[in-house]
C-alpha cells in the first residue's frame, strides 16, 4: 500500500485464489488436473518467447533494487567515480554508510524509532475500532444498517488530500497539532472504511448457524464476540494488519502534513528531504533507503501469504 | 468563584506536565513508552465498551448499536466527512480564506497554461499506468504460472509492492542518473546508451518525456499487484473450459485472447480501477524525484505544493475536490461492471 497501493475495492468476481506460488490443490480430483496443467505450463516455457519475456521482466524488476543495494556498501568514493556494475573490477566493501546514516550527521537512529512509534498504534487502534463495527455491521440487526454499511463502503473512495486542511486545523484547536497522537488519529481514521468492510466482509462468512447455536446457550454479544468471532478471525485481521503496517510505514503524505518537527518524523519524510536537499551524497541516500526498507520487507516476505490473503479478498469477496 | 478559579489554576497546573509528557516525548525509551500507552489506551476503552454492553443484560438495542458502531462513525464523521465537506465549501473561497470567489479557482486549474499540464501529466498517469500495469502484470502471470521457479519468480515482481514509493524514487533517481557526456556514467541506463553510441540523456529534466520515466516507477510498483491478483484468477479458470477449447485446436497466444482474457474480465477490471485509483492520489514518486520541476507535476502533488507550500488555501482545495471528481468515474465504472459480471452469472 503506499505504496500499498489502496486495496482493492470491488466485489464478486469467480475467483477463488490460491496464494502466488502457493501450495497445489490438495483435493484428490484435482490432482490430476494439475499435473496436466503443469505439463502444459512446462511446454509454455518451453517456447523459447514465454521463457525469454519471463527472464526479461524479472531483470527489469530486479536490477534497479540490485544496483542501489550493491552502491550502499560501497565505499562513498568508488560510488562518486564509477558505476556500481564495476565492483567486480574493483570488490570493495564497507559498512561506512550505514555507520554514517545511522549514527552520524544524519541520525537515522532518531527517525527509525519514530517510524515505530507511529506505525504500531496506527495499526492497532483502527482495528480494535473496525472490529467492534464490523462486528455490528454483520450481526446485530438495527435499522439503517445497510445504509450506514454502504455509506462506510463508498467513504473509501474519499481522496485523503481532501480532508487534510481542516483536519490539521482541529487538531490546531486541540493543541494535538505536530504530536504522534495527530499522526495516529490521522492514520487511524484514513483506514476504518477498509478495514470495516473487509473485517465484515470477513465475519459474514462465518457460519450463522455458530452464532445461533451459541446464543441458544445464552451467550452475550461479548461473549459470542470473543470466544466465537475472534479466534476464526485471526488471519483476516493478520491480513489487514500487514496491509496497514505497510501502508503506515511507507507512507509519506500523512507524514509531512501532521508530523510536527523531526521528533516525531518518521523515515520516509527524512529520506524525501535528504533526496531534496543533499541529492547527490548517494552513500547516504542508498543506506538510508535501505534501512527505510529492511522492515517492511522483512514483514512482507515472513508473512507474505496473508498479505496476498488479504489483497484476494479485498477484491474478490463482496 | 474564587473556588471555581483556584480549582481551574490547579487542574491546569496539575495537566501541564501530563500534556507535556503526552504531546513532547523525548528519546526513544519515553516514545516507546507514549505508543504503549496510546496502544492500551484505544483497546480499554474498547474493552470497557464491549465490558458495559454486556453488564447490562436487558439494554435497548440502540444502546447496543451505538456501543459498537459509535466510535467508528465518530471518527469518519470528524476525520473524513465532515473535513471533506469543509474543503469543498473553502474551494470556492480565495487564498486565505476571507473573500468567496465563486468557481474562479476551479477555472484557474482549467485554464492557465502551467495547470494545464498537471492535469495533461495526471490524465496521463491514470491510463498509462493501469494499462501497462495490468499489461505486465497478467503477461508474467500467464508466463510464470505453474512453473519451477514460480514462487521465486512472483516474489521478485511483487517485491517493489512492498517498499516505499519514496524507496522507489531514489531506486530509480539513481537508475536515471546523469553525468556530462564523457564524463563516467554512474546511472544504469545512461551507461547503456553511452554503450550503444549514443548521448548520457538527462531523464528527470527533458520535458515532455520526463513524465514517462516517472510513470515507468509507478508501472514498476504496480505490476506485482496486478500479477497476483490475475495469477488467481487464471488459476480459478475451470478446467472444462480450457479442456474444451483445447479440443477445438487453440493454443497459446489465441487461448490467452479468446479464453484466459474473458474468463479473468471482471479480476481484470478491479486490476485496473484499483490501479487507476491509487495512480491518481500518487504523490510521492513525483515529490522525491523531480518535487514536481520540469513539468511533471500532478493533481496530488500540486495539491500538497498550494497547499503547504504557496499556502494557497483556496487552491489547494479545490485541487482537492478535483482530485475527488476524477476518481468517481471510475469507481461508477467499476461498480457498473460488477454489476454486469453479477447478472451474467
Amino acid at each position: 500500500m503506499t505504496t500499498t497501493p489502496p486495496p482493492p475495492q470491488g466485489f464478486a468476481t469467480q475467483t477463488t485464489g490460491e496464494a502466488p506460488g502457493g501450495a497445489p490443490p490438495g483435493r484428490k480430483d484435482a490432482r490430476g488436473r494439475f499435473r496436466r496443467r503443469t505439463a502444459d505450463a512446462k511446454a509454455r516455457l518451453s517456447s523459447p518467447w514465454a521463457s525469454g519475456i519471463a527472464i526479461v521482466i524479472a531483470i527489469l524488476w530486479t536490477i534497479p533494487t540490485l544496483g542501489l543495494f550493491i552502491t550502499s556498501f560501497r565505499p562513498s568514493g568508488d560510488i562518486r567515480a564509477d558505476g556500481w556494475w564495476n565492483v567486480l573490477r574493483t570488490p570493495r566493501f564497507t559498512l561506512d554508510n550505514y555507520r554514517d546514516a545511522l549514527a552520524g550527521s544524519t541520525n537515522m537512529t532518531e527517525y527509525f524509532v519514530n517510524s515505530i512509534a507511529i506505525t504500531l498504534p496506527a495499526v492497532v487502534i483502527p482495528i480494535s475500532i473496525a472490529l467492534l463495527a464490523a462486528y455490528a455491521f454483520a450481526w446485530i440487526e438495527f435499522p439503517g444498517r445497510n445504509t450506514l454499511f454502504v455509506a462506510v463502503f463508498a467513504l473509501q473512495i474519499v481522496p485523503i488530500q481532501i480532508t487534510m486542511i481542516p483536519l490539521l486545523s482541529q487538531y490546531n484547536t486541540w493543541g494535538l497539532a505536530g504530536s504522534f497522537w495527530a499522526v495516529w488519529l490521522s492514520h487511524s481514521i484514513f483506514a476504518l472504511p477498509l478495514a470495516i468492510f473487509l473485517l465484515h466482509n470477513f465475519m459474514k462468512d462465518i457460519p450463522p448457524s455458530l452464532i445461533e447455536a451459541a446464543r441458544v446457550d445464552g451467550a452475550g454479544h461479548v461473549k459470542i464476540f470473543f470466544k466465537v468471532l475472534l479466534p476464526l478471525l485471526v488471519p483476516a485481521i493478520a491480513a489487514f494488519a500487514i496491509f496497514q503496517f505497510l501502508w503506515v510505514w511507507n507512507d509519506l503524505l500523512v507524514a509531512l502534513v501532521f508530523a510536527g518537527g523531526p521528533d516525531v518524523r518518521p523515515l520516509t519524510v527524512f529520506i524525501a528531504e535528504l533526496a531534496g536537499t543533499r541529492g547527490q551524497t548517494w552513500h547516504l541516500l542508498s543506506a538510508g533507503a535501505f534501512i527505510s526498507m529492511v522492515i517492511p520487507v522483512i514483514v512482507f516476505l515472513s508473512l507474505q501469504r496473508y498479505f496476498v490473503r488479504g489483497l484476494l479478498a479485498g477484491s474478490v469477496k463482496g | 468563584m474564587e473556588f471555581l478559579d483556584n480549582t481551574r489554576a490547579w487542574l491546569a497546573y496539575l495537566w501541564a506536565p501530563v500534556s507535556t509528557w503526552l504531546l513532547r516525548p523525548d528519546g526513544a525509551g519515553h516514545k516507546f513508552l507514549l505508543m504503549a500507552v496510546a496502544i492500551i489506551l484505544f483497546v480499554v476503552v474498547m474493552g470497557l465498551i464491549l465490558l458495559m454492553v454486556d453488564r447490562g443484560r436487558r439494554l435497548p438495542t440502540w444502546v447496543v448499536t451505538l456501543a459498537f458502531v459509535g466510535p467508528a462513525v465518530a471518527f469518519l464523521g470528524f476525520g473524513l466527512v465532515y473535513p471533506a465537506v469543509r474543503t469543498i465549501y473553502a474551494s470556492f473561497f480565495n487564498r486565505n480564506g476571507q473573500e468567496f470567489i465563486g468557481l474562479d479557482n476551479y477555472v484557474r486549474a482549467f485554464t492557465q497554461s502551467e495547470f494545464q499540464i498537471v492535469l495533461r501529466n495526471t490524465a496521463l498517469w491514470v491510463i498509462l499506468v493501469p494499462l501497462v500495469a495490468t499489461l505486465i502484470g497478467l503477461v508474467y502471470a500467464v508466463v510464470v504460472d505453474r512453473t519451477r521457479f514460480e514462487r521465486v519468480a512472483k516474489t521478485l515482481v511483487f517485491l517493489p509492492m512492498s517498499i516505499s514509493m519514496v524507496g522507489a524514487g531514489i531506486i530509480w533517481r539513481f537508475m536515471y542518473e546523469f553525468r556530462q557526456e564523457g564524463a563516467t556514467q554512474t546511472g544504469l541506463l545512461n551507461q547503456v546508451l553511452v554503450w550503444l553510441g549514443l548521448q548520457p540523456k538527462q531523464f528527470l529534466m527533458d520535458t515532455p518525456e520526463n513524465t514517462f520515466f516517472l510513470i515507468a516507477v509507478m508501472v514498476w510498483i504496480q505490476a506485482g499487484f496486478a500479477m497476483t491478483i490475475l495469477a488467481a484468477a487464471i488459476r480459478a479458470i475451470p478446467d472444462d473450459i480450457v479442456e474444451a477449447a483445447r479440443l477445438d485446436g487453440l493454443t497459446g497466444i489465441r487461448m490467452f485472447r479468446y479464453i484466459t482474457v474473458p474468463s479473468i474480465r471482471p479480476a481484470l477490471v478491479v486490476v485496473l480501477t484499483t490501479i487507476a485509483m491509487a495512480t491518481l492520489k500518487v504523490f510521492d514518486i513525483v515529490r522525491t524525484m523531480t518535487a514536481g520541476n520540469y513539468q511533471t507535476s500532478v493533481v496530488a502533488n500540486e495539491f500538497y505544493t498550494q497547499s503547504f507550500r504557496a499556502r494557497d488555501a483556496g487552491f489547494g482545495a479545490s485541487l482537492a475536490v478535483i482530485l475527488f471528481i476524477l476518481v468517481i468515474p471510475i469507481v461508477i465504472y467499476n461498480v457498473r461492471q460488477m454489476r454486469l459480471a453479477e447478472e451474467i452469472r
